[in-house]
């Protein structure tokens, strides 16, 4: 249990470091994987956690891209303000669909969450006066760092260009933001969510309100991806119509598949999997897809639990072996 | 109290509830009983708010509940266990029950407070009375189905009910398992007070614990009385007792 608790500050130590071990490119992909990360977990509240499969979680990653992107380019809002507007605007989305989707279950939930998804991204791909369009909106700009960098300039080993400084901010932004994650799976309202994923009709008799859960996770799961959304857009130097476009959520979706949907940081982990291995299979091949593939297939049929999952059962196996020789031993 | 009166529940045509009225004073132990068929599951279904009858009503000392969603009825104290076993497999015993004390204690809305120091000691004594103590920290799907039809009668009495429908308690168990598991719930209803109603087989079960018992035959209340009362009448003989004597 100690030991566990250890690995999410290492990680994050790690993280801060790379921009000081690594070149300017590495840095790019960790912050890239970093905002999957937080986009991929958010989506595990819902499927890891609720047990609801969601094919349209990029609508809400696409709104607080938007959201942020609109506020501070074209309203030349500060990031403090414009980067929480992105979960709230994404939470308010997920609450108006959500009342809706989690009417429904298993394929048709599916389905809906899918078709509101397309509206958005229809939205985004068509309002031109507000959205740049099909064009999208380039130029966002970075959060202003004015005084770190001033001061940072003058101190030799801290002085870095905007883009780290913004990597720095996206490390401890998303740290904070898995940290309130953790603590809401590993609350009461966490565990009402699993009795649902279980048993929804048997969590309906011990006196959950089950759509009511399912509406709340959909809404927190939609403000998360919201602000992973909002700092993907400053990141990305831009935002465009297919943050919100169904293959993104295709492609967070098969994350947390990758990575392992039954334990908190297995989606993660998959999201830092998919763009590494991305990077790598594509300077080889344009096949990229079809390696894709064959790493699913065989990843759903040998470990169902993701890598995630596979990595937790082979240490378990090796302390077991451990232990037994332990008592053969003695 | 509990009070069924002329619930009628109709499938495309077919009458699976034709008017059944029934009484279950405030603790007293009653069960229905009826050849496969008979509608005894619908029935439980309609009172616990599963299924919305076509016509009737079902009263809570007095209150009206005909019909209103599982989880409010729960809070209004009714419990109920599952023919088919209906657990949380894949959380352990410990946090199946626990999780039935948070909901109704009305926890589930926390948000920040780590969640395995909550009700720990009412989880463990209710374990502890369930005979499921030793098993806590077991997977709940590795339970045998004895084991799981009590974590279920478990997350049923975590609620605290004032009424508790059991259907088919001992649904599958061996002979030994089904007195074990009668006795425990009989031990159970007389501590807590409860009323008790519930659907069994097993006729013996159903003749050494039960004050009144209700005999269902498609969809219709047949007989409703005494243990002594129901071994003699006619049509009960005819159609359900007969088939096994």
């Amino acid at each position: 249990m100690r030991a566990r608790a250890l690995w999410g500050p290492l990680v994050f130590v790690a993280a801060l470091l790379v921009p000081a071990l690594g070149s300017r490119f590495y840095t790019f992909l960790a912050n890239d994987v970093i905002i999957w990360a937080l986009f991929a977990t958010s989506l595990n509240l819902l499927v890891g956690y609720t047990g609801l499969v969601s094919f349209g979680h990029a609508a809400y990653f696409g709104v607080g891209a938007y959201v942020t992107g609109i506020l501070m380019k074209k309203l030349a809002m500060p990031f403090v303000l414009a980067w929480p507007a992105a979960g709230v605007f994404g939470a308010a989305c997920a609450l108006v669909f959500g009342f809706f989707c989690v009417r429904l279950t298993r394929i048709y939930f599916a389905m809906l969450t899918l078709a509101f998804a397309q509206i958005v991204w229809a939205i985004c791909f068509k309002w031109n006066e507000l959205t740049g369009g099909e064009q999208g909106m380039p130029e966002i700009p970075y959060p202003d760092f004015g005084w770190i960098e001033r001061v940072g300039a003058s101190v030799p080993l801290l002085s870095w260009r905007t883009a780290e400084y913004f990597y720095f901010l996206t490390v401890v932004l998303v740290a904070a933001c898995l940290w309130v994650l953790h603590r809401i799976v590993s609350s009461p309202f966490g565990r009402m969510l699993t009795t649902i994923r279980e048993n929804a009709e048997r969590a309906e008799f011990i006196g959950v309100n089950v759509r009511r859960y399912e509406l709340a996770a959909f809404v927190l799961a939609g403000a998360f991806a919201g602000l992973a959304g909002g700092l993907f857009g400053i990141f990305n130097r831009g935002v465009f119509p297919d943050f919100a476009y169904w293959t993104k959520s295709s492609e967070v979706l098969i994350m947390t598949l990758l990575g392992g949907m039954g334990t908190f940081f297995g989606p993660s982990i998959g999201a830092l999997v998919l763009i590494l291995l991305n990077q790598q299979i594509v300077s080889y091949t344009e096949y990229w897809p079809l390696v894709l593939g064959v790493v699913l297939v065989v990843l759903l049929f040998g470990f169902p639990g993701g890598i995630a999952g596979a990595v937790g059962a082979i240490i378990g196996r090796l302390f077991r072996r451990a232990r037994g020789a332990e008592v053969r031993g003695a | 109290m509990l009070e069924v009166r002329d619930l009628v529940k109709v499938f495309d045509g077919f009458v699976a509830v034709g008017g059944v009225s029934l009484d279950a004073p405030t603790g007293s132990i009653g069960a229905i009983i009826g050849p496969n068929g008979a509608g005894k599951t619908t029935l439980f279904n309609l009172i616990t708010g599963h299924l919305r009858p076509d016509r009737g009503h079902v009263k809570l000392d007095g209150r009206d509940v005909t019909g209103i969603a599982p989880h409010d009825l729960c809070r209004l104290g009714v419990g109920r266990s599952f023919q088919r076993t209906n657990i949380f497999p894949r959380l352990t015993v410990f946090q199946n029950v626990q999780a039935a004390f948070l909901s109704h204690r009305g926890r589930g809305g926390n948000v920040m407070t780590p969640v395995e120091r909550l009700y720990r000691d009412e989880t463990l004594a209710l374990l502890e009375s369930i005979g499921l103590a030793a098993r806590a920290g077991e997977v709940a799907a590795f339970l045998s189905h004895g084991g799981q039809k009590q974590l279920e009668l478990g997350l049923a009495l975590a609620l605290e009910p004032a009424v508790l429908l059991l259907d088919e308690p001992t649904a599958g168990m061996s002979a030994t398992e089904t007195r074990e598991a009668i006795r425990l719930i009989e031990r159970l209803a007389r501590e807590r007070g409860l009323t008790l109603l519930f659907t069994e087989h097993d006729m013996e079960v159903v003749f050494s614990i039960s004050e009144r018992i209700t005999v269902l035959h498609q969809g219709r209340v047949i007989a409703n009385g005494t243990p002594d009362e129901v071994r003699r009448d006619e049509a009960v003989r005819r159609v359900y007792l007969g088939e096994r004597h």
